[in-house]
């Protein structure tokens, strides 16, 4: 869903963009990932991503079962959902500017369910400078499929996300 | 899904599955049956929602299966109604009877296969075994590359499949996964140019029923005896000629397109750098946009690399085939399914009869890849590329190169 939202906000800002959502079996609380490119020039490949340029971790929990940091490329960007303070996360060297933002506290604040995916948006818009926050919201008006207290609801979200995220950019630190 | 708009957009970001959904809304057919199916699925939602929306002015049908899908909407076409459905792997599997008798029916109907690799083993993912092992029923068969074009040969082929030199239902085949799911930017023809485009309905009255005027529809025919042997083989050949009479037909309709919408996709076979190319691959459906990539990657690096890739697959673009063939001095075949009985792709053993007829010899190599949902990416291209250029110094894999066998 987060990945569908980010596509549409992009497309309204000009950008190509092709989203490709990876997921098995219909079954709740699986791990899922989506994988998003966006370029000022028509994209041609339709495949997955495996040298991310920038990783959205949408639940803190994740990292238990898969290895979110796999292919990382250098001076990567992450947007983690996490309540911990940047030096308690083991993070490699590849980072280069992490947005944190305990989305999971919000989401359970704001909808009463862990649902992360509008706040972590937020999050990332921070975090990168990529996409305004005008056009998500725009996004999530005009193509979310939601109305009424939902979009309310996923629009406080998106702001809170957008607002609380602390952004830090990491020193390189020397090869060892 | 996207929410419906007041006014209809000039474009929209959706799923290949949403483009398709637009496709059947923009050719305003007159039925439209469909049972869902992984990973067809959303599309009967976009359609359902469509059609709740007022924006598609069909007559759904919820049918108890595919089997039953498919035989309302014979009943449907028969009385010249202009019909729609989409299926997937077991679906499609489930819809083989009424399936293997549309095209003898001559019935001009549109179906989307939503492809996905055949069970066993368990998978839901993409693959092209399902269109592929159905390939020789007679449906006419187009493989899509980009969400655009989903939504636009879908359009297209109730032009060619109502076509009075063709009447033959059409399969738009599109990918499980990376296009059925793919998110782009899509642009939206206009009604009122897709209306132009489609023109009225042209119902073959000679077989629509009337209750004015009763007649037979498909009595027994055949027998070793009496007029059925010629009359089957008539009937057959007939059949054969409107396969035939779909390739010059495609081309026209694609062009026709062009020229209303300003898109314009290659309508049997596209090649891709092929001109002054010593070796080419052939690829088909959304893994050619990787290969683009892989083959500018090649020429990067001093290599003079091609590609063809297959629009229509069935009929077989034998003379455009052969014609792009001939340019090159090796071949390499992307296969996004097996021939079991060849032990080599299915679209490789076409390109094998196209070779046939050509005066010099080329070599062929078959490459297997992107079954259940795998991943053909630019380096698995590369190495297809690679594995191509070597056969001009004379090592030719006599057995197919699993293109995934090391994916980990």
């Amino acid at each position: 869903m987060a990945a569908n939202l980010l596509a549409h906000a992009l497309v309204e800002e000009g950008k190509h963009v092709v989203a490709i959502p990876s997921f098995g079996f219909e079954r709740r609380g699986a791990p899922v990932a989506a994988f998003l490119r966006f370029d000022e020039a028509p994209i041609r490949r339709m495949t997955n991503i495996y040298e991310p340029d920038c990783i959205v971790c949408i639940d803190p929990t994740v990292a238990r079962a898969v290895n979110i940091f796999d292919g990382i490329r250098e001076n990567a960007m992450l947007v983690q959902a996490t309540r911990k303070a940047l030096g308690e996360l083991n993070l490699p060297r590849q980072v280069a500017r992490a947005g944190l933002c305990d989305a999971v506290g919000i989401a359970l604040e704001i909808f009463r369910r862990p649902i992360t995916n509008t706040i972590m948006l937020g999050a990332f818009a921070r975090t990168s400078g990529l996409v305004r926050l005008e056009s998500l919201q725009a996004a999530l008006r005009g193509e979310g499929g939601l109305r009424d207290a939902a979009l309310e609801q996923n629009l406080a979200a998106l702001a809170r996300g957008y607002e609380v995220t602390a952004v830090h950019a990491i020193e390189r630190r020397a090869a060892a | 899904m996207s929410a419906l708009p007041q006014a209809r957009p000039q474009h929209v970001v959706c799923d290949g599955n949403e483009a398709a959904a637009w496709g059947v809304v923009l050719s305003r057919p007159d039925m439209v049956a469909v049972y869902p199916i992984t990973p067809q699925t959303s599309l009967v939602e976009a359609l359902a929602q469509f059609a709740a929306d007022g924006v598609l002015d069909a007559e759904m049908v919820e049918a108890e299966g595919e089997h039953s899908v498919l035989s309302v909407l014979q009943g449907a076409c028969l009385a010249g109604a202009r019909t729609y459905t989409a299926t997937s792997g077991p679906g499609l599997a489930f819809m083989f009877e009424p399936y293997i008798r549309t095209p003898g029916l001559r019935l001009p109907m549109v179906m989307s296969i939503v492809t996905r690799d055949t069970l066993s083993p368990q998978c839901v993912w993409g693959g092209h075994q399902d269109a592929m092992s159905v390939r020789e029923i007679g449906w006419i068969q187009m493989y899509c590359e980009t969400v655009q074009e989903i939504l636009d040969t879908v359009i297209m082929a109730f032009k060619v499949a109502e076509h009075r030199d063709v009447m033959l239902p059409v399969n738009v085949c599109h990918d499980g996964n990376y296009l059925s799911f793919g998110v782009c930017r899509v642009d939206l023809p206009a009604q009122g140019g897709v209306d132009t485009f489609l023109g009225k309905p042209d119902t073959n009255w000679h077989v629509a029923l009337d209750p004015d005027r009763p007649m037979g529809v498909d009595p027994l025919t055949g027998g070793g005896g009496g007029p059925g042997p010629a009359l089957f083989a008539r009937y057959r050949k007939g059949q054969c000629r409107g396969m035939q009479n779909a390739l010059g037909v495609i081309e026209d309709v694609h062009r026709d397109f062009g020229e209303h919408f300003g898109r314009r996709h290659a309508p049997l076979l596209e090649e891709y750098r092929l001109d002054d190319a010593d070796y080419a691959i052939v690829t088909i459906g959304s893994m050619t946009g990787a290969a683009k990539d892989a083959v500018d990657e090649a020429r990067a690096r001093g290599q003079r690399a091609g590609l063809i890739k297959v629009k229509t697959y069935r009929p077989f673009p034998l003379q455009a085939m052969a014609q792009a063939l001939g340019k090159v001095k090796a071949v390499g075949v992307v296969d996004r399914s097996v021939s079991f009985g060849w032990n080599c792709g299915p679209l490789h053993q076409d390109v094998l009869g196209t070779l046939a007829t050509l005066p010099q010899r080329v070599p062929a190599v078959s490459f297997i890849g992107g079954l259940a949902g795998a991943d053909l990416t630019p380096a698995h291209f590369a190495r297809a590329l690679q594995t191509t250029a070597q056969t001009l110094a004379g090592a030719l894999p006599l057995a197919p190169v699993w293109l995934n066998e090391s994916d980990r």
